[in-house]
C-alpha cells in the first residue's frame, strides 16, 4: 500500500479492503475465535448439579493432580518433537535430492511420488501400515518365511510403530516447504562454497541450512502441530497403550461426557503447541512472519 | 618450461550428449597475465571456465595448473578461484565473513584471518565494509567483495565469468579500469570471460576469440583489431562494414572482388593463397578507415548519400547509403571536427585503401545479401 493510494483512495479503498478480507475475517471469527472462547469459558466452570454451573479452576487442578494426565501430556509433547526431528532428518536429504540433484522429468516424478500417498485418506494409509506390521502381517510372514523368526512377530502397538506412522503421515508437509526453499537457493552459492575450499559438510552447514532455515522452521511447525493433534495414527498403531493426549480429550468429551474437563485439556494442548512453537522459533532465531511469508 | 604457464589446456573437448559445447581448445596462459575469452552468448565460455574451476570434467583433453594436471582434482582442492557470473556472495554472512570463508576452510588461525581480511578489503578499496550485510552493498561494491573473497586465498589463477555483466554502463566503464589496475598491482593471473569486446580489448594482455566452441584467434587486442584472421573475428571485434562478394582476380598482394550488391573493391590478400577466382568472400572495412571526400586516386572509392548523423562526441558517425547499389554503411566522423556540418541528405564521396580492406572466404559458401 503506497502512501498516495491511501490518500487519494481514502475510505473507499479501505472499505474495499474490508470487503475483500471479509471471508477471512468471518472464518477466523466463526471457526477459530468463537469456539476457542467457548472452550475457554466451558473449561472454567464446574457442574454443581443438572444445568447448574459455577466458576471454578477444578478442571485444571484435576489435570495436575492426576499423574496419568500430565504424563500423557509430556509424553505426547516429547514424542511429537521427536517425530518432527525425525521427519526433518529424513525429509531434508530427500528434499535436497529433489530440488538440487534431480533435473527435469525425474524431479517432477520424484516429487509426485512423495505426493501420491496423500491421495488416499489418512485412515487408509494407517491401515496400510497395520497390514504390514501386525502379527499376521506381511513383514511378520516374510520373516518367518525367510527363517529369521520362529513364530509370528507383533510389530504393532508400540512406540516405534507410532513413530513410523507419524513420520510417514507428516513427510509431505516437511518436503513441500523444504523443496521450495531449496529450489530458491542459487546453485552458484553452493559451487562458490566448494570453490572456496568447503566440503559437503561445511557447505551444507554454512550455506544450505542457513538458507533453508525459514523452510525448515515452517515445515517443523506444521509437522509438529499435525503430530501433536493427531488422533488416528497413534490410536490405531499404538493401540490401547498409545497414551496420546488427544485420546484423553476424546475420552473426556465422548466417553465420560465431561465437557468441562475436555475443554480444559483442549486448552492445555493449545498452550503446549503454542509454547513449543515459540521456543522453537526463538532457538532457531526465526520469526513467525518470516516463516509464513 | 611448462611451469612458466600458470594454466594450460591441451585439446580440451566437452560434449553434452551429442552437442559439442567446447571443441578442441588448447591454450597456455603465462604467469601474471590478463587473459580474456571473448565470444557471443552460448559459445561455450562458461563451460570452459567451469572445467578450469573443476565443476565439470572435460570429455577429453588435459588441464594443467602450474604444470601439473588437475584432472580429477575437485574444485575445493584446485589452486584456482572463481568469481561467478552473478557473484554468488553468501547472503547469510556479512562482508568480513564472506571474505574470511575460504581462509576458515583452510584452518587458518583467527588472528591471521582478521588481518588478511582487513588487508584484502583495503586492497579493493573497501576497508570499512567488513561488518556490512551483503544486501547493503552497491553493485560495484559487491563486485569488489566477490573479487576480494577469492584474492584473499592467493590463487594461482583467478577465473572471472562476466563479472561486470550485471552492472550499469557507467559503473562497468569504471570497474573495467579498476580491475585492470588491480590485476596489475597484485600480479595474479586473471582469466576473464566476456561477450563485451570493449571489456576484453581494454583490459587484456591476450584475448581469445571464441565461437561455437572453438578459438578463432588468440592474440593481443591490437592484433585482433588490426589483423583479424577469420571473418568471425573481423565481424565480432570492433565495428565493421561488411559486404559479400566473389573473387574476380588479383595478384599476390591484392584481390579484386565483385560485390553481390554491385560494384567492385580491392582487398589485401594477406597471404590467403586459398582465395581463388569465383570464390565467395566476406569483405570488411572499419568505419574509421574510410575517408570522407578523400583524394581521387584512392584504391577504393564510391559515392554515398547521408541517411543519418549519429552524434556521439568523439565517437560520432554517419549512416550512409551507397548511391548506386543502396548498400548501407557506417563511416566514422573525424575527431578533428571537420565535416561537422554534414547533414542527412548530403552526398559525399568515400574512399579507403587496399591495406584497410580485408576479405575472408565466406562461411556461407556463396554470396548472400
Ligand atoms: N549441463 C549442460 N547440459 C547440456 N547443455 C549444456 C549444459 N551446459 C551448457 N550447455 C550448452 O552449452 C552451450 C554453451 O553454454 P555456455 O554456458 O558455456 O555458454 P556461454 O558462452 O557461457 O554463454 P553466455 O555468454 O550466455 O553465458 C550452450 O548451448 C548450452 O546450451
Ligand atoms: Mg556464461
Amino acid at each position: 500500500m503506497s502512501k498516495t493510494a491511501s490518500i487519494t483512495g481514502g475510505s473507499a479503498f479501505r472499505f474495499g479492503l474490508l470487503l475483500l478480507a471479509m471471508p477471512l475475517l468471518l472464518w477466523l471469527f466463526l471457526l477459530v475465535i468463537l469456539p476457542h472462547m467457548d472452550l475457554f469459558l466451558v473449561s472454567m466452570r464446574e457442574r454443581i448439579s443438572y444445568g447448574k454451573y459455577e466458576f471454578s479452576l477444578i478442571n485444571y487442578i484435576e489435570f495436575f493432580a492426576e499423574p496419568l494426565y500430565w504424563n500423557t501430556y509430556v509424553r505426547t509433547a516429547v514424542m511429537s518433537i521427536f517425530a518432527t526431528i525425525l521427519t526433518l532428518v529424513i525429509g531434508f536429504p530427500v528434499s535436497y535430492y529433489i530440488a538440487k540433484v534431480m533435473r527435469g522429468k525425474g524431479k517432477n516424478a520424484l516429487f509426485l511420488m512423495c505426493l501420491i500417498p496423500f491421495w488416499v485418506s489418512e485412515l487408509v494409509r494407517t491401515f496400510g501400515w497395520m497390514i504390514l506390521l501386525r502379527e499376521s502381517g506381511v513383514i511378520s510372514n516374510f520373516l518367518q518365511w525367510a527363517g529369521i523368526a520362529d513364530g509370528p512377530v507383533e510389530m504393532l502397538y508400540n512406540d516405534a510403530a507410532i513413530m513410523v506412522g507419524l513420520v510417514y503421515t507428516s513427510m509431505l508437509f516437511m518436503v513441500v516447504p523444504l523443496v521450495s526453499v531449496l529450489d530458491s537457493l542459487d546453485d552458484s552459492l553452493i559451487e562458490a562454497g566448494y570453490d572456496l575450499g568447503g566440503n559437503a559438510f561445511t557447505v551444507t552447514r554454512d550455506i544450505v541450512i542457513p538458507h533453508a532455515m525459514p523452510g525448515i522452521a515452517s515445515g517443523c511447525i506444521v509437522v509438529f502441530m499435525l503430530t501433536l493433534g493427531n488422533y488416528l495414527t497413534p490410536n490405531l498403531l499404538g493401540g490401547k497403550d498409545s497414551l496420546w493426549f488427544t485420546e484423553q480429550i476424546y475420552t473426556q468429551f465422548i466417553t465420560r461426557f465431561n465437557w468441562e474437563s475436555g475443554s480444559a485439556f483442549g486448552f492445555l494442548l493449545l498452550i503446549l503447541s503454542s509454547a513449543i512453537v515459540w521456543i522453537g522459533l526463538k532457538l532457531s532465531k526465526q520469526t513467525l512472519s518470516e516463516t509464513v511469508g | 618450461m611448462a611451469d612458466q604457464f600458470d594454466l594450460e589446456c591441451r585439446n580440451v573437448v566437452k560434449t553434452f550428449d551429442d552437442f559439442t559445447a567446447v571443441n578442441d581448445i588448447s591454450l597456455a596462459i603465462p604467469k601474471g597475465s590478463f587473459f580474456s575469452i571473448l565470444g557471443p552468448s552460448g559459445c561455450g565460455k562458461t563451460t570452459l571456465l567451469r572445467m578450469l574451476a573443476g565443476f565439470q570434467a572435460p570429455t577429453s583433453g588435459d588441464i594443467l595448473i602450474k604444470g601439473a594436471s588437475v584432472l580429477g582434482v575437485p574444485p575445493n582442492r584446485r589452486p584456482v578461484n572463481m568469481v561467478f557470473q552473478h557473484l554468488a556472495l553468501f547472503p547469510m554472512m556479512n562482508v568480513a565473513e564472506n571474505v574470511a570463508y575460504g581462509l576458515k576452510r583452510r584452518g587458518v588461525d583467527k588472528a591471521t584471518i582478521t588481518q588478511k581480511v582487513n588487508e584484502t578489503l583495503a586492497r579493493v578499496g573497501l576497508p570499512d565494509a567488513g561488518p556490512k550485510q551483503i544486501s547493503q552493498l552497491s553493485g560495484g561494491q559487491k563486485q569488489r567483495i566477490a573479487i576480494a573473497r577469492c584474492l584473499v586465498l592467493d590463487p594461482a589463477v583467478l577465473l572471472l565469468d562476466e563479472p561486470l555483466g550485471a552492472l550499469d554502463l557507467k559503473l562497468r566503464e569504471h570497474m573495467k579500469v579498476e580491475l585492470k589496475q588491480l590485476q596489475h598491482e597484485i600480479g595474479t593471473t586473471f582469466v576473464y570471460i566476456t561477450h563485451d569486446q570493449s571489456e576484453a580489448l581494454v583490459m587484456s594482455d591476450q584475448v581469445a576469440v571464441m565461437n561455437a566452441g572453438r578459438f578463432e584467434q588468440v592474440g593481443a587486442p591490437q592484433d585482433l583489431y588490426y589483423n583479424p584472421k577469420t571473418a568471425f573475428v573481423a565481424g565480432f571485434v570492433g565495428e565493421s562494414n561488411r559486404w559479400h562478394g566473389t573473387v574476380e582476380g588479383g595478384d599476390d598482394h591484392k584481390i579484386e572482388i565483385n560485390l553481390a550488391s554491385g560494384g567492385k573493391v580491392i582487398a589485401k590478400r594477406d597471404g590467403q593463397t586459398n582465395l581463388v577466382t569465383g570464390q565467395g568472400v566476406d569483405v570488411f572495412v572499419r568505419p574509421e578507415a574510410i575517408a570522407i571526400d578523400g583524394t581521387e586516386g584512392a584504391d577504393n572509392s564510391l559515392s554515398a548519400k547521408v541517411d543519418n548523423v549519429l552524434f556521439n562526441g568523439a565517437a560520432s558517425s554517419l549512416q550512409v547509403r551507397e548511391l548506386v547499389t543502396g548498400h548501407e554503411m557506417t563511416v566514422a566522423l573525424p575527431q578533428t571536427g571537420a565535416f561537422a556540418s554534414v547533414k542527412a541528405g548530403d552526398e559525399i564521396r568515400l574512399s579507403w585503401s587496399v591495406e584497410q580492406t580485408r576479405c575472408f572466404a565466406s562461411t556461407e559458401g556463396g554470396a548472400g545479401a
